[in-house]
């Protein structure tokens, strides 16, 4: 357990009947932090939230928060409150009621709490709707109150199941800036679970990747996109082109590889990848389609490769062109704003290079 | 292109003729709930309406030997209000309901509610299993009680044997609480059943959003559980009271002279007495007070609901 943790997952193992949801999880959150959970759907992102709030008791190992061990602690007494991934509104309340729950216990006067819920209705912007009865809310309705009614606590661990999901995108932009905001100034310690990587990616201080009961990575969000440890976790995050390749030599920092499609390379040897890669292992060679460069003419780079513009992948703000080249049953993509300065858009089917540098390059075990 | 054809189809094409009826049909829901309805209202009509008109139209004449005099007369109600008789016997017929019905709910709920949110498996044996003792006729259930409850029954030999009690418990058989026994027994199953389905439907993350937001177990029962099953708790007293203040099998075998009940007073006008015109003001006079303490009870219901919750 590290100093600054709030929250710290030792050794946690959960099992339904036979079924195993967490496999030996072991993580630190720490006081303040930002904290997202993201994976497929299934793999454990709710179980390990429930049992982090009490609604599950691990099957083995133990989870303290604020250095106290929870395994005796009821869902009522913990420190946290959760966010339903299915919202859990009460049918019988109606909005002001739903999001004052929590505060009877507080015995605080009417005005003061109608004060606090106008407040949160506010940020959740719903203002005006606390005579709703909730079975006249839309689905996104629902799930800001949802937040709002836990946030009105201003617990010390907040528990996010998938809080957005929800909301089109609009709104969704706006209460993750709301809720990075009230992290930030409140101090809570958010919990977020989330199955998509982009909104993972803005919001949190960490991320664990997980599937299948199991936490792949752990890392900043610049850390998963930049190191990440398998094929999965980079997949998982963003668009990366796979490339086989062998080890040819490895040389202290570097590794010498000869890759597929590409020849030979070197790369650094993967840091967040503690195995070490040794001569004659089979790996993957990962590139972001931004790290490399498109040109017309064989470039003055260390690195490079040719092939044919086969096809443009418009993705929004942002372009793939995919390269067909030797040797690959695969396309390869490339961010078209990566030209070299002065080059004009390519034309399909036309010739070309991709360059990189050796240090775009992740190099991850093949299996 | 597509967007055009779509345009142009309505106009293209002649609207198809239907008859008035499917018309009606498609366009209004009213019409449309009221023609799913209609076998269920006639036989209402029919089943319910035109007897109950009989009634009202007979309490409003008296007898003269074997037939009528149809003249109207108020002296059937008069006599309801100046005889205390009726009053006593309809205030105890409450009573006695009121206190069978309160038994049943209680005794029931527990059990409904370990159905509902205890067993994961299996949850419709155990809710027939519940209902076994309606599987025998009404008649022999009142009969097994008076077995049970009898002076040499089942509890007084019971107790005597091991020592308790010297004389048998004289208020067990033949009395009120012997009548309130039996019913609440033999209507259990009536209210297992809707308080089963209200509980059943509650969504158990509610519960534990409850417990979330800082609700310990009880506080939790009475703000979310007890709330969103009141449904099943006005409707499993309703479907009790309203039955057993009309009861007279059982309190004419069970309750001996203090246990009698205004459904003994009415079958007897209509039988042995021979006064129909008497027997049907009766029935009128305990319908009205039904529906009017069923009204007020689903309102103080309601009422308590917003208070506590
Ligand atoms: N009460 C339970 N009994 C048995 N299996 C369960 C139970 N709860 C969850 N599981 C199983 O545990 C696994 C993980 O479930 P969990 O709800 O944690 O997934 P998740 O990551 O939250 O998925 P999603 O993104 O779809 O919400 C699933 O395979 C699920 O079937
Ligand atoms: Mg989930």
């Amino acid at each position: 357990m590290s100093d600054d943790s709030y929250i710290s997952i030792q050794n946690v193992q959960k099992y339904f009947g036979s079924f195993c949801a967490i496999e030996n999880i072991s993580m630190d959150i720490a006081h303040g932090e930002f904290f997202s959970l993201l994976g497929a759907s299934g793999c454990g992102k709710t179980t390990l939230l429930r049992m982090l709030a009490g609604f599950e008791s691990p099957t083995k190992g133990e989870i303290f928060i604020d250095n106290q061990p929870m395994s005796d602690v009821p869902p009522h007494y913990r420190p946290v409150n959760m966010v339903f991934q299915s919202y859990a509104i009460f049918p019988h309340l109606n909005v002001h009621d739903n999001i004052a729950y929590g505060l009877r216990k507080r015995k605080l006067p009417k005005a003061k709490v109608t004060e606090m819920v106008d407040e949160m209705l506010n940020l959740i912007s719903l203002p005006d709707y606390g005579n709703r009865k909730a079975n006249e809310l839309s689905g996104g309705q629902r799930q800001r109150i949802a937040l709002a009614r836990a946030l009105i606590l201003r617990p010390k661990v907040l528990l996010l199941d998938e809080p957005l999901g929800a909301l089109d995108k609009q709104l969704r932009e706006q209460m993750q800036l709301e809720l990075r905001q009230l992290q930030r100034t409140v101090g809570i310690t958010f919990v977020f679970v989330t199955h998509d990587q982009e909104e993972a990616m803005t919001l949190s201080d960490r991320i664990a990747v997980m599937a299948d009961g199991e936490v792949m990575q752990l890392d900043t969000p610049i850390g998963l996109y930049e190191r990440p440890v398998n094929r999965k976790v980079a997949s998982f995050i963003g668009t990366m082109n796979f490339f086989d390749g062998v080890v040819a030599d490895e040389a202290g920092e570097t590794l010498k590889i000869e890759a597929q499609g590409l020849g030979p390379i070197t790369a650094p040897a993967n840091p967040s990848n503690k195995a070490g890669f040794y001569k004659g292992d089979k790996v993957q060679v990962a590139i972001r389609p931004e790290k490399l460069v498109l040109s017309a003419q064989k470039p003055d780079a260390a690195f490079a490769a040719s092939g044919r513009v086969q096809n443009m992948a418009y993705l929004g703000e942002r372009s793939h062109y995919l390269i067909e080249m030797d040797g690959l049953d695969k396309h390869v993509a490339v961010s078209s704003q990566n030209l070299v300065p002065g080059a004009s858009l390519f034309e399909m089917g036309s010739d070309v290079w991709i360059n990189w540098q050796s240090d775009a390059v992740v190099v991850l075990e093949r299996n | 292109m597509t967007d055009q054809s779509a345009l142009a189809r309505p106009a293209a094409q002649t609207p198809p003729q239907v008859n008035w009826f499917s018309r009606k049909i498609h366009k209004s829901e009213t019409f449309r709930a009221y023609a799913v309805l209609s076998p269920a209202l006639l036989f209402l009509g029919f089943a319910i309406l035109i007897p109950f008109a009989i009634l009202v139209v007979l309490s409003f004449w008296t007898p003269v030997g074997f037939d009528f005099n149809r003249e109207f007369t108020l002296k059937n109600y008069r006599d309801i209000m100046e005889r205390p008789i009726y009053g006593t016997l309809l205030w105890r017929s409450l009573w006695i309901s009121t206190m069978a019905t309160v038994f049943t709910v209680l005794l029931c709920y527990p059990m409904a509610y370990y159905v509902a949110f205890h067993v994961h498996r299996n949850k419709m044996v155990w809710i027939v299993l519940m209902t076994l003792p309606f599987w025998t006729s009404y008649l022999l259930r009142v009969f097994a009680w008076k077995v049970v409850l009898g002076y040499e029954g089942v509890i007084n030999s019971g107790l005597i044997w091991v020592g308790w009690i010297e004389e048998p418990l004289k208020f067990l058989l033949y009395s009120p609480s012997a009548v309130i026994i039996t019913l609440a027994h033999a209507w259990a199953a009536f209210a297992i059943l809707p308080l089963y389905v209200s509980l059943e439907k509650i969504d158990k993350s509610l519960l534990e959003a409850a417990t979330d937001l800082g609700d310990g177990p009880m506080r939790r029962f009475f703000r979310i559980t007890l709330p969103l099953s009141l449904p099943g708790v006005i409707s499993a007293s309703i479907l009790i009271f309203i039955p057993t203040t009309g009861d007279y099998i059982t309190p004419a075998l069970l309750g001996g002279p203090n246990g009698m009940m205004i459904g003994n007073l009415i079958q007897m006008q209509f039988g042995p007495t021979n006064n129909w015109p008497m027997g049907a003001a009766l029935a009128i006079v305990l319908m009205l007070t039904i529906a009017a303490i069923c009204a007020a009870f689903i309102l103080i219901t309601f009422f308590v609901r917003k208070r506590i919750t």
